[in-house]
C-alpha cells in the first residue's frame, strides 16, 4: 500500500476527532463509576484513530453503518456530543429520544444511519445503502464498520459478495481488536490475517496498523477514491486493541498481563500527540488548546445530558409503526 | 401516491375478467414500478435471464425496468438486509424470499432490523420495504418448503403481514403494501396460485387492515385468510343448505387485525370459529380466539373454535401430509360444535 501524509491541518483535524473521542469515553466511564449513569456500556477505548482517520475524508452526504462498540465512529463522523450523551442517559433529548441507547445510535443528517447491536448485521444493510447510491448515480460511499469477531458470521461472507457482485460503493473497516467479546483472535478465526478473505470475494483486501493514523488514512482514501469512482468495495482490516474490555464491568482476566501491557504501551493517543508536536504538524500549546475546547464540549454534553428530561411513558407506543395499531 | 387512468399501461384496457394470482401480483409489481421509481424488486432467480421466479411472479420486469430489478446470490441474510439500508434511504425495495421457510436463514435482518429501527432510532429512520414470499403444504415439499410462519411476525412489533387469497385482493394489498411506510411481510400460498378469480382494477390499491365480508350470514361468523379462504366457502354452502348462515371474513392483513369487522360481526352471530393452515398452537388463530373472548365473553353463544394443522412439521407422504392439514368435514364439525 502507498502511503500518503496528509497536510498538517488534517493531521490535527484527526487529533480533534481521536481527542473528542478518548475525552468522551473517559469521561462516560466515569460517571458510570461515579453512579451518574448506567448502561451496557462498550467502550472503544484505544480504537480512536481508525474512524478518526477515515472520517476527515468524509462529508455528511457519506453514510456510515456501525456496531454496539460503535460510540468512536459516531462521534467522529459527526454525531454532536450533547446528543450522545443524553441518548446514552436515557432522555428526551437524546438523538433516540432515549428509545436506542448506545447500541443503536442513529443521527442521519450527519449520514449515521444504523448502529446495530447484533454482530456482523452491519454489513448486509451497508450493502443496501451502497445499492441506493449506486442506482441513484451518487457519489457516496458507505463505511461499514465491525469487529474481528464478525468476520466469522455469515453476514460478512454474504456481503462482501454481495458488494462485489454488485461492484457496491462500501468500504468494509474490520476494527481488529483482537478479541471477539472474551475469545482470542486465534482461538475463534482460521485465516492469518482477515483482509486475506477478501481474496476469496475478489475484492481489495488491505491489512493496515489501526494505531497509525497514515496507514489508516491512505488504507481509506485508496477504498474511497475506488468506491466513489464505481470499481466497487474495499476490506480494510485495521489491527488494534481495546482497553476496557468487552463492555464495562468486564475484568478482562481472558487478556495475558503482558499483552495488555505491551498494548497500553503503544497507546495511539499519546504517541499521536507526541508524534504530532516532534514533527511540527502542531505545537504542544496549540493541541493543549484543542483538549481545553473539548473538554468544555463534554461538559457542556454531560450537563445537558443531566438536567435533560427523561422520555415520557407514552413514548413505548410511538413509532413502533407509522401511526399507532390499537 | 395518485392513481390515474394514464399512469396504467396498455395491457388494463384489455385486462381479462378472470386471472390467477401470478397475474395478479405481476401486475401488482409493474404497476407500482412504473408509478414510484423508487420501488426495487430483487431476490433469487427473479430477473429475466434467470426464468422471471419460480412461479414467474415478476416476468418481464428486468427486461422493462434494467437495474431495478436484480436477480441476487443465494444470500437471504445479505440481501434482505440489503433491502433493509436501501429502505433507510427512501427506496421502497419488494424482495422475494422464494419459500417461507428460507426467513428462518434472515430473521435478523427482519425482527431485530427491519421490524425495530424506527423505534431504537427515535422516528429518524424507517423501512418501507416489503418481503414476498410463498409457502403452503400440499405439494410434498417436506418439513423446510412449506410452513405458515405468519404468526413470528405477528409477535413482532413493527412488522405488518398481509396473505391475500385471491388474486384481486393480492393486487390491491401487495400495491398498498409498497406503499406503506412499514415493513411488510407479504405471504402468499402455493396453492391460491393458480386458481382464477375476478381480475383487479389496476390501479385501485386496497387498504391494509381491513378484513372483507366474503359472505354475509347471521348464525356463525367463519374468519379466515389465505388458503382458509378456499376451503371455507364451500363448507359455508354446504351448511347453509342445512339453514346454517355462516359469515365469512377473509382477514386479508393479518397484522393489523381488523378488530372492527371481527367483532361487529360476532356481536351479531355470537359465535366464531377461526380458520388456519399454520399449526395449531400459540398462533393466530389463538390470538383473535383470545381477542374476541375478551371483547364479547357474555355475548358468546359458545367458546370460540379453531380450526387448524397438527402441531407437527409438515410430512412428506401424501397421507401423512393430508393428516397434517385440517379437513372439509373437521372445519363443518367445529362450525357446527359452536352451534349444539
Amino acid at each position: 500500500m502507498v502511503m500518503t501524509q496528509p497536510d498538517s491541518k488534517t493531521l490535527v483535524a484527526i487529533y480533534e476527532k481521536m481527542t473528542l473521542i478518548k475525552h468522551s469515553d473517559d469521561r462516560v466511564i466515569g460517571a458510570m463509576k461515579a453512579g451518574r449513569m448506567v448502561m451496557p456500556y462498550y467502550s472503544a477505548r484505544g480504537q480512536e484513530c481508525i474512524p478518526a482517520a477515515i472520517s476527515v475524508q468524509l462529508t455528511d452526504e457519506d453514510y456510515l453503518v456501525t456496531i454496539y462498540r460503535g460510540v468512536h465512529d459516531m462521534l467522529a463522523k459527526g454525531l454532536p456530543p450533547k446528543l450522545l450523551w443524553a441518548e446514552l442517559a436515557g432522555k428526551v433529548t437524546g438523538s433516540c429520544k432515549g428509545k436506542g441507547g448506545p447500541m443503536h445510535l442513529t443521527y442521519p443528517s450527519k449520514g449515521c444511519m444504523v448502529t446495530t447491536g447484533i454482530v456482523g448485521a452491519s454489513m448486509p444493510i451497508a450493502c443496501g445503502l451502497g445499492l441506493a447510491t449506486q442506482l441513484r448515480g451518487e457519489k457516496r460511499v458507505t463505511v461499514a464498520n465491525f469487529g474481528d469477531g464478525a468476520s466469522n458470521i455469515g453476514a460478512f461472507h454474504e456481503s462482501l459478495n454481495l458488494a462485489a457482485v454488485w461492484k457496491l460503493p462500501v468500504i468494509f473497516v474490520c476494527q481488529n481488536n483482537q478479541y471477539a467479546e472474551h475469545t482470542a483472535y486465534s482461538t475463534g478465526t482460521s485465516a492469518a490475517k482477515i483482509s486475506d478473505r477478501a481474496a476469496s470475494y475478489g475484492i481489495p483486501g488491505v491489512h493496515v496498523d489501526g494505531n497509525d493514523p497514515i496507514a489508516v488514512y491512505s488504507a481509506a482514501q485508496q477504498a474511497i477514491a475506488r468506491a466513489r469512482a464505481g470499481e466497487g468495495p474495499t476490506l480494510i482490516e485495521a489491527k488494534t486493541f481495546r482497553f476496557n474490555g468487552h463492555l464495562i464491568g468486564d475484568a478482562g482476566e481472558y487478556i495475558p498481563k503482558a499483552i495488555y501491557a505491551e498494548a497500553v504501551k503503544n497507546d495511539p493517543y499519546p504517541r499521536y500527540r507526541n508524534w504530532l508536536v516532534e514533527h511540527q504538524h502542531a505545537s504542544a500549546t496549540q493541541l493543549d488548546g484543542i483538549d481545553a475546547a473539548i473538554k468544555t464540549l463534554i461538559d457542556e454534553a454531560e450537563a445537558f445530558a443531566m438536567s435533560s428530561a427523561a422520555p415520557d411513558a407514552i413514548e413505548v407506543k410511538r413509532d413502533v409503526y407509522a401511526t399507532e395499531i390499537a | 401516491m395518485s392513481e390515474t387512468q394514464a399512469e396504467l399501461s396498455p395491457a388494463a384496457a384489455k385486462a381479462p375478467a378472470k386471472v390467477n394470482m401470478i397475474q395478479a401480483l405481476n401486475w401488482a409489481l409493474d404497476d407500482a414500478m412504473s408509478a414510484d421509481k423508487n420501488v426495487i424488486v430483487f431476490g433469487e432467480e427473479i430477473a429475466d435471464p434467470e426464468g422471471g421466479g419460480i412461479v414467474k411472479i415478476s416476468h418481464g420486469l428486468s427486461t422493462k425496468y434494467g437495474s431495478r430489478v436484480r436477480s441476487t446470490p443465494i444470500s437471504e441474510m445479505g440481501f434482505v438486509g440489503a433491502a433493509v439500508g436501501a429502505a433507510v434511504v427512501g427506496f421502497k425495495p419488494v424482495v422475494e424470499i422464494m419459500l417461507m421457510n428460507f426467513v428462518a436463514v434472515c430473521m435478523d435482518q427482519i425482527t431485530n432490523h427491519a421490524a425495530k429501527l424506527r423505534f431504537m432510532s427515535g422516528g429518524q429512520t424507517h423501512v418501507p420495504m416489503v418481503i414476498r414470499t410463498m409457502t403452503g403444504s400440499g405439494f410434498q415439499n417436506g418439513g423446510q418448503h412449506s410452513d405458515f410462519l405468519e404468526a413470528w411476525f405477528c409477535h413482532t412489533p413493527g412488522i405488518k403481514v398481509v396473505m391475500p387469497s385471491n388474486p384481486a385482493d393480492g393486487y390491491g394489498l401487495l400495491r398498498s403494501a409498497i406503499n406503506d411506510p412499514d415493513p411488510v411481510i407479504f405471504i402468499e400460498h402455493l396453492n391460491n396460485y393458480w386458481t382464477p378469480g375476478d381480475a383487479p382494477e389496476r390501479g385501485k390499491l386496497i387498504p391494509l387492515g381491513k378484513a372483507r365480508i366474503h359472505r354475509p350470514g347471521k348464525d356463525v361468523t367463519v374468519i379466515g385468510y389465505s388458503r382458509s379462504m378456499l376451503d371455507i366457502p364451500p363448507v359455508a354452502e354446504k351448511l347453509a343448505k342445512d339453514g346454517i348462515d355462516c359469515e365469512v371474513i377473509d382477514l386479508r392483513t393479518v397484522q393489523p387485525m381488523d378488530m372492527e369487522t371481527i367483532l361487529t360481526s360476532v356481536k351479531k352471530t355470537g359465535r366464531a370459529v377461526v380458520v388456519h393452515e399454520a399449526c395449531r398452537s400459540f398462533g393466530v388463530g389463538a390470538e383473535l380466539s383470545s381477542r374476541i373472548h375478551e371483547a364479547l365473553f357474555r355475548e358468546l353463544k359458545a367458546p370460540v373454535e379453531r380450526v387448524a394443522s397438527e402441531d407437527s412439521p409438515v410430512p412428506y407422504a401424501p397421507p401423512l401430509e393430508q393428516a397434517f392439514l385440517y379437513t372439509h368435514a373437521e372445519l363443518e364439525a367445529a362450525i357446527r360444535k359452536t352451534l349444539a
